[in-house]
């Protein structure tokens, strides 16, 4: 009976384990499938060109993508400097002070923004700058993604600062250090790791999306690093060139892919790096 | 000399504390001597820390939390409207059950995070000031050659010295420390105690602890406290240390440090 009863528990064991790893490398496949399939068409359309010049009209060979890669670039800078102070503040906010009924009404409008569709948030923008303005620009596009950002950074940087021990708020207060210091200086410190993290998880989700700036960025064939001026990005970029008839532009489609993830890729990694040197260095 | 010891007395009038509708600790008054080590001890729950934790104030930190009654430090109500509890603790050190040196700061920095934190830049003098508090927490020759290493990196009975060190280098004039060697193997622990002792010729330690055995050790004064009928602390008991575990003079008192019950 008992011997039974423990060879079933191991054919279970051996069940479960068998489908976690199997899902796990499904999940993996299908990243690499992904990253693979988009190196692979990519990489030819890569050359100096493609990262130095302007996009050619179609039926002249050459041409890139710079100009919409220096704009997503302003455009993703820009999102993140008007999300990451507003969020780390509001994120602040919610953990250390937001106990209350205020907390919990922006905890939940937080909750409610990240799941505006992200063309909702385009069309916000849109009424709120473009309408306004009478032009489109990197500007509003910027204001868009930045919304996208907020409630990532709101929600992450209070996860992260909670689970920052008591006992450090209490170390620091009882030396008759103020709060607001013991907050800065200490409780924010450890929490640092992961609050990047999350700040360039945010900022990797939103420089991939291209519906919000359908009607703000709305794309620019030309140089453009006027903030007031609509502006190329690559995920607008790409969209244009995908659907286009033309083989040239849908192999450069695939460049500007494999660009945009290279992109991606880069801020994770230089966000980890910063974690390990913040981390090494404490 | 006399009065310089008298501002680090501490008067404890009629203090009541507790959270929301719980009241954790019920008109306790006692006097807590200057430059000696006062133990408070008594069941779980009987409202020990809470009771420290009003000596700094940092009781009113945790929400919910409420305080009645007086505490005079030196003959000041630290209660009083004036007071601002962030100069108070730079008077009242304290010391957790856990050491909580902060992660993210060398051993050195921890131990001038007190004096950093209080103000804009660097003041001058830290270098002096890291030495001569590691060595008064008996901490200086195992760190001197790793001042840089975390503090998270030491060993927890060193860690704990360390968070001793970050109190000292404020300079205060009371120590409170909240089960200070719970955390500790029994090595460490004797480091501490002897530590306490040289330390309360310059300052008043008071002392919370669940181990008897402890108390009886190093401290010059006991006060023992139990809950009440509706679970709220109340102190049974206040006197020297030595007549407190020979002769106490309440029943209860004597039930517990007999190990009857608690």
């Amino acid at each position: 009976m008992t011997m039974n009863h423990y060879r079933w528990r191991k054919i279970t064991n051996v069940l479960m384990v068998g489908t976690a790893t199997l899902s796990a490398t499904l999940a993996a496949l299908a990243l690499i499938a992904v990253l693979a399939f988009v190196l692979v068409k990519g990489v030819s359309a890569l050359n100096a060109d493609f990262f130095l010049r302007l996009p050619t009209p179609v039926g002249v060979p050459g041409g890139g993508v710079a100009n919409a890669i220096v704009g997503s670039l302003i455009v993703v800078g820009l999102a993140a400097l008007f999300a990451v102070p507003v969020g780390l503040g509001t994120g602040i906010y919610l953990s250390e002070f937001g106990d209350n009924r205020f907390g919990d009404l922006v905890r939940y409008l937080a909750d409610v923004l990240a799941g505006v569709p992200s063309i909702v948030m385009g069309i916000f923008a849109y009424i709120i700058i473009v309408a306004r303005q009478g032009h489109f620009s990197a500007l509003s596009g910027s204001f868009a993604l930045g919304m996208m950002m907020l409630p990532a950074i709101v929600r992450t940087t209070e996860e992260m600062l909670r689970m920052v021990p008591n006992t450090l708020r209490e170390g620091a207060l009882a030396l008759g250090v103020p709060r607001w210091r013991a907050i800065v200086s200490v409780v924010l410190p450890a929490a640092a790791g992961g609050v990047i993290t999350g700040i360039m998880l945010a900022i990797g989700r939103i420089a991939g999306e291209t519906a919000p700036l359908l009607f703000t960025a709305f794309g620019n064939p030309y140089w453009n690093t006027n903030v007031n001026e609509p502006v190329a990005t690559l995920p607008l970029t790409l969209f244009t060139y995908a659907i286009s008839p033309y083989d040239d532009w849908q192999s450069k489609a695939w460049g500007t892919a494999l660009v945009l993830v290279g992109l991606v890729l880069i801020a994770n990694l230089i966000g980890r790096r910063v974690w390990r040197n913040v981390g090494a260095q404490k | 000399m006399r009065d310089a010891n008298e501002s680090r007395a501490i008067q404890i009038e009629e203090l009541t504390a507790g959270f929301g509708s719980f009241t954790a600790v019920r008109q306790v008054s006692l006097r807590i001597p200057p430059n000696k080590i006062t133990a408070i001890i008594g069941p779980s729950g009987s409202g020990k820390s809470t009771l420290v934790r009003c000596l700094n104030r940092l009781h009113e930190e945790v929400r919910g939390a409420w305080m009645q009654g007086r505490v005079r430090l030196g003959g000041h109500d630290i209660f009083a409207t004036d007071v601002d509890p962030v100069q108070l603790r730079r008077r009242v050190g304290m010391v957790f059950q856990r050491p909580n040196p902060f992660p993210t700061m060398s051993v050195a920095e921890n131990v001038v995070a007190g004096l950093r934190l209080n103000r804009w830049g660097r003041p001058a003098g830290l270098d002096d000031r890291i030495e001569e508090s590691l060595r008064r927490a008996a901490l200086w020759e195992q760190v001197k050659d790793k001042l840089h290493v975390s503090g998270a990196s030491l060993s927890g009975g060193q860690q704990q010295r360390l968070c001793i060190a970050r109190a000292l280098a404020v300079e205060p004039d009371v120590l409170l420390m909240d089960e200070p060697c719970s955390a500790l193997d029994p090595v460490a622990t004797f480091k501490i105690e002897e530590l306490m002792k040289e330390l309360a010729e310059d300052i008043t330690i008071v002392i919370v602890t669940h181990n008897m055995q402890q108390a009886a050790r190093v401290s010059d004064y006991t006060a023992f406290l139990m809950m009440g009928e509706d679970r709220a602390g109340e102190l049974v008991e206040f006197g020297p240390t030595d007549r407190i575990f020979t002769n106490p003079s309440d029943k209860r008192t004597e039930d517990y440090i007999t190990g009857r019950f608690g």
